[in-house]
């Protein structure tokens, strides 16, 4: 086998011309980090919500949250996206839908892109958050409420508080995920890192620079946020608890 | 200022209260005790509304807490309750404890709240801790935190639930000696606890119950000199023995 | 509004079952090798040679860092042009479906070996160390008394990954390969309903995974009853 490897090819002008192929690198991994923060703060929005709701003494409270998990947590997430992609807009009311339909293809792509990882990812950040106040001890909540705390003021003031903390662990993870889950994007054209390494492979014949290169990018994202993370984890130490000392 | 009717409380065919009947009166001490199992802390956890019951009627204070109507969170913050695990809330220092439903239930001030919360953590000794975390703290002082938290909201009457029961035996006597001033100061008791010296010395009343129902309610001295059932005797007898 | 139309569906039904052949075929073999080669990482991992442990840990790291669509385009883009060289098969053999399975296989053991090393982690020390008492080597204690204690514990979890996986095999899409759901959008392009078979193609997934993930709940009350 005699592959030519040639590094370099990171430095050539592209073919639009206006940039280098690792210009179109760098904007990749710019869009996945876009998507994937955004996505993220919906998700956690949205997560705890659901997994708060989820341990409401209401039935169907609870019963709405328990579909809602496990509707997002049972279809592919390829599927989903598609649904998001190329579903919905058919469904929405005809005047919404061409609008929407003639805005920036690259709008669409991102809006389809951001909802769906958003909505995905929720479902799982719900369940560690359930999981979170569930494992806290169940004497925590009769203490609220014997100070005279309403349920909510409970949630508020003693449960969540711990709960986030305990949830730290976990979540790091499922945002690890959604970097990783960001790269499904590419099958609707959203230009994130998986995409535009795509391609490098179809515009530079450097097959294993672009790929390497690609890899070497998501190795990074994952170094950084785990970096992050256990910042996060130290800051949010309980003194005596939970990592504090 | 509590009184229990008739109360009965079940968990699908399992009976766990049944047909309990007692009043505790203004700045009477009453310790209820039993075997494991029997329905003490659900009874007790019933007079604050913690746990709902089937039927029967408790009033605390004038105010029906099987009423749907009754606003039950302003019930409980005048009732204060001490729990077997302390339940500190280990996110906040010991003054946020102290503060955080002086503020929030009751509308005080933040200063004003500190400095109730400071005057009680000086009153159960623990005054140089204040800044620290309940992780950083031994069992007993955490619940001599857990008494002053809950002495902080002014309450008419305390509720405690074992509060001894899951401390080392060198920590029990510090929160029996706050329990006890605290009841010679005229405060109304109600106390679950195994204890037998801190009913000797400060009950008015002990109630034994078995099975969820009250066997005995008599004044202290009746229960101890002669128990009537036999099952409050060989209590009696096993736990004497420790 | 939009009018729903289903009659591609029907018609289509054979073709999408053999889609859903390939979907299982993938699922399959890739749960049945990522569970051996992932038990062998994960001993590698927990041995003390540490030369092996470095490797598993180095393997497993760089697969759980990495997105599976990107897993999945070197399995497709780069590594099968790699065979054809490396054998020199005639180009354009089509290697897509066994470079499919492959690159899930290996993907997924990283995920597996992080399972079993929990599983076998969760068995207590003695148990080793009683082994040892009795003479038995390193591999025997292993195969004898401390994988199936591990496996016992570990089967709804395996289990819910084998799930994920099944819904992990929609991404072949990037192959063009036509697994079930590659199966469905092609219908659904061809007679211009995607919709219909997009969420067709959903339910079918939910229906499966939904109920998969039921009856493994049950294994673990049984398995693990609280
Ligand atoms: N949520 C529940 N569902 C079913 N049974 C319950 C529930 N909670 C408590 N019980 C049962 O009710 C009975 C009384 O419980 P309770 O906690 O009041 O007993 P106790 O007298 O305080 O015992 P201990 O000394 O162990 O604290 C026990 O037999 C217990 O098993
Ligand atoms: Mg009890």
């Amino acid at each position: 086998m005699n592959y030519q490897w040639h590094w370099g090819v990171f430095l050539q002008p592209s073919a639009s011309g206006d940039d280098t192929y690792l210009g179109w690198m760098l904007s990749g991994l710019k869009m996945t980090i876009a998507l994937s923060l955004s996505a993220w703060v919906l998700a956690l929005a949205l997560g705890a919500l659901i997994g708060v709701l989820r341990t409401a003494p209401n039935k169907w409270l609870a019963g709405f949250a328990t579909a809602y998990v496990e509707l997002f947590r049972n279809i592919p997430l390829l599927v989903q996206l598609f649904i998001w992609y190329f579903v919905l807009p058919e469904l929405l009311p005809e005047s919404i839908g061409n609008a929407y339909k003639q805005s920036n293809p690259m709008l669409q792509q991102f809006l389809a892109s951001m909802i769906c990882l958003a909505l995905f990812t929720s479902a799982r950040v719900a369940e560690q958050v359930r999981a979170g106040i569930n494992s806290l001890p169940k004497g925590q909540k009769n203490a609220g409420l014997a100070l005279g705390f309403t349920l909510p003021q409970t949630y508020r003031f003693v449960i969540l508080p711990m709960a986030f903390r305990l949830v730290v662990p976990p979540l790091t993870s499922e945002f690890l995920n959604i970097f990783k889950n960001s790269a499904v994007c590419s099958t609707i054209g959203l230009l994130e890192l998986a995409a535009q390494g795509r391609q490098l492979v179809d515009y530079t014949a450097q097959p294993y620079e672009s790929f390497i290169a690609v890899t070497v990018a998501y190795l990074l994202i994952n170094v950084t946020v785990m970096f992050l993370m256990r910042k996060v984890e130290h800051r949010v130490a309980v003194p005596g608890y939970l990592g504090g000392k | 200022m509590i009184k229990i009717s008739n109360v009965s409380k079940n968990y699908g065919a399992f009976d766990v209260l049944k047909d309990c009947s007692t009043t505790v009166q203004k700045g009477e001490v009453v310790v209820v005790c039993g075997p494991s199992g029997s329905g003490k802390s659900t009874l007790i956890k019933c007079v604050n509304g913690l746990e709902p019951f089937q039927s029967g009627e408790i009033i605390v204070d004038g105010t029906s807490v099987g009423d749907p109507k009754t606003n039950l969170s302003k019930l409980r913050s005048r009732v204060g309750m001490v729990f077997q695990h302390f339940e500190l809330f280990p996110h906040m220092s010991i003054t946020e404890n102290l503060a955080i439903a002086q503020i929030k239930v009751l509308g005080r001030k933040q200063d004003e709240a500190m400095d109730k919360g400071l005057k009680l953590l000086d009153r159960v000794g623990l005054k140089a801790h204040a800044h620290k975390f309940p992780g950083q703290l031994s069992g007993g002082q955490q619940q001599r935190v857990a008494i002053a938290r809950a002495l902080a909201m002014d309450p008419i009457c305390m509720l405690f639930d074992e509060p001894t029961s899951a401390l080392d035996p060198e920590m029990i006597n510090e929160v029996l000696d706050v329990m006890t001033e605290l009841a010679q100061e005229g405060m109304t008791m109600m106390c679950v606890t195994h204890e037998m010296g801190f009913a000797k010395r400060v009950a008015n009343r002990v109630i034994f119950m078995d099975h969820g129902r009250i066997v005995e309610d008599d004044s202290k001295e009746a229960f101890f000199a002669n128990p009537r059932s036999e099952r409050a005797q060989q209590f009696l007898a096993k736990i004497l023995h420790h | 509004m939009y009018e729903f139309d289903w009659s591609s569906i029907p018609g289509a039904l054979p073709f999408l079952w053999d889609g859903m052949k390939i979907s299982l075929e993938i699922t399959l073999t890739a749960v049945v090798i990522g569970i051996v080669w992932g038990t062998l990482l994960a001993m590698m991992r927990l041995s003390s040679l540490k030369p092996l442990a470095l490797f598993a840990a180095g393997y497993v790291n760089l697969f759980r860092a990495v997105p599976l669509v990107m897993v999945l385009l070197w399995f497709f883009l780069i590594v099968p042009k790699f065979i054809e060289q490396l054998f020199g098969l005639p180009p354009g053999t089509d290697l897509r479906l066994t470079s499919a399975m492959i690159g899930f296989a290996l993907f997924e053991s990283a995920y597996y070996s992080e399972i079993i090393r929990a599983g076998i982690q969760s068995v207590p020390k003695g148990q080793m160390a009683a082994c040892s008492a009795l003479g038995m080597t390193y591999g025997q204690a292993m195969r004898l008394v401390i994988l199936p204690q591990a496996f016992r514990n570990m089967v709804p979890l395996l289990l819910t990954q084998a799930i994920i996986l099944f819904q992990d095999t929609s991404l072949v899409y990037v192959s063009a390969l036509a697994d079930f759901f590659g199966a469905a959008y092609k219908v659904g392009d061809r007679d211009g309903r995607l919709v219909e078979l997009l969420l067709f193609a959903g339910a079918v997934y939910f229906v499966i995974c939904f109920a998969a993930s039921t009856v493994v709940k049950r294994l673990q009350k049984k398995f693990h009853p609280a």
